[in-house]
């Protein structure tokens, strides 16, 4: 560097640190400011005639009867975290499995295979999923389990999956590549199987990207929306087995928010459902944060 | 004191990562519960050598190796068990693997793979391998905290109680004390004296006073060929056989 640029440098690092603050404080930003326009528009109502009770315990979901108004959210919650959950009972296994697998066992060439296999999957548009559960999987279900309908909660937990899937497999194989090899070779040099090294050794250490890789898995089930407003069946009520139809909070607001008219009740508790989805991954999120640091502090 | 019947022997040993041969062919013997130096600067193949005893050369794409290791007369390459191979020959490598379990869990794991249960016996041998690496005094009050949160040093010591923990016959110490301080270093020297009754013991080193204080033959290896092997008292002579041995030993070039 030449003399007279020497005395810029100063400036430069200190440009280049407020840049860097910037993009760390913009995230956090953003996601208040988000917050805070999700739940202005919802505030009116929340403090008037929100009865949380009902929201909470009701199944009656009536946003546009004439007569009796009725804003009864529990078969909605219910039915987000029925699918949510058999999703993730399919995909976590499965997507760990795979990527074990794509980590530990698989020879070097199928890997690579394997990898822009799965990274195709996971760009997979969410409405061409939503497309396969309304017709593939709705005819298969319909025929293998002889259930009346194939639009129901099983359907939607297996296109969920199917989504979830590839976001685990990547997320848990890098996590994986990342534990150093002097650990399996610490681990191998002790005697011990391919097996105890994976289940005693490479899980453990490996596990926060693990739980990461989980996290983001569920994030993306809860959240999803269009994908099971196609396969789930959209149907209000309790499901009492995973062939019956559900519907999600999610679900409910992409299908109802054009119909409601801005700032009407209907609008406003349709986002309060957006301030509950919000707080479930926000809790989801810290309970993540909790446990890891759990197991870490040992 | 040294039985004179081969714990190891290595015949005609060539081993190469790819087309890079890194061993060019050596044979040699290692006795019943010997202290047998390996010493010569870097790249000469000693941790090579050592991986390939323990076939842990194996996980490495591209390593091969033609000749023959045997351990107690078997071949390395035909054992039927592998596992029970590798829990014969306890390994230390240069700079400390902590396992990312507790110190505790870091001993006990090879006794567990290997299948105790109960917890009295792994809680004694949890503590005589402490004790001989010289670790037990430091750590006996906080066992269930994480290995990798003790000092370089400590962790080093983790790592030989660990290697001791199944009881090896044979025990590799790769350089072991470039990251421990020069009196904990005479303490495990101390301990390795001991072990000496019950294993046999290949002491890798670029400390040449580390052969000359502990070993009973030392092996001088340079750039993949065996320059020397003779009694300690030989290679630290001042007349080994050999001129380079010589002029390594005395720090005239490596």
């Amino acid at each position: 560097m030449t003399p007279g640029r020497r005395h810029l440098e100063p400036l430069k690092e200190w440009l280049i640190e407020r840049f860097i603050w910037l993009c760390g404080v913009s995230a956090i930003f953003f996601v208040f400011a988000i917050f805070i326009f999700v739940f202005r528009e919802g505030a009116d109502y929340f403090f008037s005639g929100f009865k949380a009770g009902e929201f909470f315990t009701s199944i009656e979901w009536y946003p546009t009867s004439r007569t009796h108004v009725r804003y009864g959210a529990l078969a909605l919650i219910t039915g987000t975290f029925s699918v949510s959950f058999l999703a993730m009972f399919l995909a976590v296994p499965f997507g760990l499995g795979a990527a074990v697998f794509i980590s530990e066992f698989c020879p070097p060439r199928l890997k690579e295979g394997l990898k822009i296999v799965i990274e195709l999957l996971a760009a997979i548009p969410s409405v061409v999923w939503g497309f396969i559960g309304l017709t593939i999987m709705n005819s298969l279900i319909v025929r293998l389990f002889n259930a009346p309908i194939g639009l129901n909660m099983f359907n939607g937990a297996i296109i969920l999956a199917l989504m979830s899937v590839p976001i685990i497999v990547s997320i848990g194989e890098d996590a994986l590549k990342a534990v150093p090899d002097s650990y399996r070779e610490a681990a191998v040099a002790l005697g011990c199987t391919r097996w105890q090294m994976i289940f005693r050794v490479l899980l453990p250490a490996a596990r926060n990207g693990l739980l990461a890789a989980v996290m983001l898995g569920i994030g993306r089930a809860v959240g999803e929306t269009m994908a099971v407003l196609m396969a789930t069946g959209h149907s209000i009520r309790i499901p009492h087995g995973v062939l019956e139809p559900v519907r999600t909070l999610t679900a409910t607001i992409a299908a109802e928010l054009g119909e409601a008219p801005v700032h009407s009740d209907h609008y406003q508790v349709l986002f309060i459902i957006g301030i509950l989805l919000f707080t479930i991954t926000f809790v989801i999120n810290i309970t993540a944060d909790f446990i890891v640091r759990g197991i870490g502090r040992k | 004191m040294v039985e004179q019947t081969p714990k190891i022997g290595v015949r005609e040993l060539r081993l190469s990562y790819g087309q890079h041969e890194v061993l060019h062919g050596i044979s040699f013997e290692i006795l019943r519960n010997e202290i047998f130096g390996i010493i010569g600067p870097a790249q000469s193949g000693k941790t090579s050598l050592l991986r390939a005893i323990n076939r842990t050369l194996e996980f490495t794409a591209g390593a091969r190796y033609s000749g023959s290791i045997t351990v107690d007369g078997e071949e390395v390459g035909k054992v039927r068990n592998v596992y029970e191979l590798r829990r014969k020959i306890g390994m230390v490598a240069p700079l400390p693997v902590g396992l990312p379990l507790t110190i505790y869990d870091n001993v006990a794991f090879a006794p567990r793979m290997g299948g105790i249960r109960q917890k009295g016996s792994i809680d004694d041998i949890v503590e005589r391998c402490l004790r001989q690496a010289a670790l037990w005094d430091e750590v006996k009050d906080r066992l269930h905290t994480l290995g990798t949160r003790l000092s370089g040093g400590q962790q080093q010591r983790l790592t030989i109680a660990r290697a001791l923990s199944h009881q090896p016959e044979i025990l590799c110490l790769d350089e072991f004390s470039i990251a421990i301080d020069p009196v904990t270093t005479m303490r495990i020297e101390e301990v390795l004296k001991e072990l000496r009754q019950q294993m046999t013991i290949i002491l890798v080193t670029n400390l040449v006073q580390q052969a000359r204080r502990l070993a009973d033959r030392t092996m001088f290896l340079f750039e993949g060929d065996i320059i020397e092997l003779d009694r300690s008292e030989v290679i630290f002579s001042n007349s080994p056989a050999q001129q380079k041995t010589y002029d390594y030993v005395n720090g005239i070039f490596g």
